[in-house]
């Protein structure tokens, strides 16, 4: 059975639609931008955020701002407005939503938060439940909290889930918001780069963090779309079992899940047009997936990086990316890897260092996160 | 295709005490804290493994469930690495590190963020503890429940092995309180050929949960 994608809805820092995004990502801009010393870190840092003031006055078209959380806000406009461009029926027996999501409400845990909120929005199942009870969903939404390979991870599990008949149409909506919390923790791992991130650089030297959601629409059945459609062709996840903090040093991990996704999808290394990497831009990170590639024997596949423009966004990370590579599929066009010079990582691999349109029909996208997991789905136009 | 799974054993520790496969194999005074009760678990085991003292306690007590029950229940060298997924779950995902990281970054005349507290804000950081002990290389996901949902869990791995994707997998719940209070742990090892009669079913998970 096939696994169509037939909606999507992207809120970054370079907007609040998928089409606004994507214009920005063509055009070369990035929603990275240096944010002063304050309420997100004791010293400034360069991070991709979602322009607060505009997401409460678009949230309250809807409903009153202060009755959610700014992660609860960004989760219900996503998935209203992907399930709007599919025509899915949110509220459907066989319809399911599956949140993705690392800290979820995290910063309800902040001394001056916590009145603010019933004290259970804290648990993931709390927020889950909270965007089931708005939507009046019928099923209770699947929560996937696995480090940054989240969002990806989640695709693949809703497309397993429609694949064994469970649900006809299922939303994964990933998403993660930047707290104190989230940044003092890269910060004490001194993995942020002072400049805006450069993904396989030479001079590559540490991540910018991003916050984001976004929402896919997962179909059995092809709706909504002309001529051409993009499926979830394949996917699988594995563990380095090496570092539950530092990438595997060899890249076997990733390179698992990249070869089980291929096998699962089907298809042979030479039928990729191009691989969408997790490119977080610290050192170890690019090294890594510079080594996967190479074992996969995809080193001449061309691959890109997104976190120059919108930042390393976590739990939506996964989502997002995944759903700028479908419209990549789907636009015929090659999106570049912002912040990229010239090559710095332990192997040779093919960045894509200028925006360009070429024939494109298979993309696999990858991830990977602390406690050492990977992930691997492949999206194909069919 | 549709093969059916087994249950070649299962671990489950709560209440100062750790039950394999229906045997009770550890017991401390029920006034022990975690953190002893934990300390005892593992010396229990009779083997070094120094990176256990670094874990926190939704960690450390994944491990011990992870070790009790593979002790008894060995598949060394049975399967190669990918082939050996874990699948957990729980529903209060790593509350009582995310306090503890929060702490270090309350008072900005106190700031003192670690990265040894804040690798373990995540869920799945037990997944990686539980690989790397024993090389398992195969699919791994952490869900979050309100409570134990045995009938998702057994109809999802049970479409990893018939999908060929999975031979062995250790499947289960994993959840502790803020301040290791509360602690609960139910581990099951599924295996198309492990020799058991108890199948892989959402009635006999939720038994063995119960029970």
């Amino acid at each position: 059975m096939k696994v169509y994608i037939t909606g999507d809805n992207v809120i970054s820092s370079l907007g609040f639609n998928t089409e606004e995004n994507m214009d920005n990502l063509f055009k070369g801009i990035t929603g990275i931008h240096k944010i002063d010393r304050g309420y997100l870190s004791p010293e400034p840092i360069p991070a991709a955020l979602v322009d607060s003031g505009k997401l409460e006055a678009v949230f309250s078209n809807i409903a009153s701002p202060t009755l959610f959380t700014r992660l609860e806000q960004m989760m219900i406009l996503s998935v209203k407005q992907a399930a709007e461009s599919s025509g899915m029926d949110l509220q459907h027996p066989r319809s399911l939503l599956i949140v993705s999501t690392t800290k979820g409400n995290v910063e309800l845990l902040e001394k001056d938060k916590k009145t603010n909120f019933p004290q259970e929005r804290v648990y993931l199942w709390g927020l889950a439940k909270l965007i089931k009870d708005y939507f009046k969903l019928y099923h209770t939404p699947l929560v996937v909290s696995n480090a940054c390979i989240s969002g990806l991870l989640a695709i693949e599990v809703g497309a397993r889930l429609i694949q064994s008949g469970q649900y006809d149409q299922v939303a994964v909506v990933g998403g993660d918001i930047l707290t104190p919390f989230v940044v003092s923790g890269f910060q004490s791992f001194k993995s942020l780069s002072p400049e805006p991130c450069k993904p396989y650089d030479a001079n590559r030297d540490g991540l910018s963090l991003g916050e984001a959601c976004a929402t896919i629409i997962l179909s059995s059945q092809m709706q909504n779309i002309d001529n051409r459609a993009v499926v979830v062709a394949g996917g699988a996840s594995s563990n380095d079992a090496n570092h539950i903090s530092g990438p595997s040093r060899t890249g076997d991990g990733l390179f698992i899940a990249i070869k089980n996704a291929l096998s699962a999808a089907s298809l042979a290394i030479d039928q990729i047009d191009f691989i969408c990497a997790h490119g977080t831009a610290t050192p170890y990170n690019d090294d890594m997936e510079s080594k996967a590639v190479n074992l996969a024997g995809m080193q001449e596949v061309p691959l890109n990086s997104l976190k120059g423009y919108i930042g390393h966004t976590l739990g939506a990370a996964g989502t997002i990316e995944s759903i700028v590579s479908v419209r990549s599929l789907l636009k015929h066009k090659l999106i570049k890897t912002l912040g990229f010079n010239t090559l710095g990582v332990a192997e040779k691999i093919k960045i894509i260092s200028e925006t360009k349109e070429c024939e494109l029909n298979n993309c696999l996208k990858v991830a990977s996160g602390f406690g050492g997991c990977n992930a691997a789905v492949i999206f194909s136009v069919v | 295709m549709s093969d059916q799974v087994m249950i070649s054993g299962w671990c489950k520790i709560n209440n100062s005490r750790i039950l394999v496969n229906d045997k009770l194999v550890f017991e401390s005074p029920e006034s022990l804290d975690f953190s002893e009760f934990s300390k005892a678990a593992f010396k229990a085991l009779e083997q070094p493994y120094l990176k256990f003292y670094k874990m926190d306690n939704l960690s450390k007590l994944g491990f011990l469930c992870a070790e009790h029950l593979l002790k008894h229940n060995p598949i060394d060298g049975k399967y190669i690495p990918e082939e050996i997924g874990i699948i957990l779950s729980n529903a209060e995902s790593c509350i009582d590190t995310d306090i503890e990281h929060q702490k270090t970054i309350t008072d900005a005349n106190n700031y003192f963020p670690s990265p040894s507290i804040f690798v373990y804000t995540l869920p799945n950081i037990v997944i990686g503890e539980i690989s790397i002990k024993h090389k398992f290389q195969g699919e791994n996901t952490f869900f979050i429940f309100e409570q134990f949902q045995p009938d998702f869990m057994t109809g999802y791995i049970q479409g990893l092995f018939d999908g060929g994707q999975l031979k062995a997998c250790i499947a289960g719940w994993v959840d502790l309180s803020p301040n290791a209070k509360n602690y609960n742990a139910v581990f099951f090892l599924a295996e198309k050929s492990g020799g058991s009669e108890v199948q892989f079913t959402s009635e006999n998970l939720k038994n063995i949960y119960n029970q």
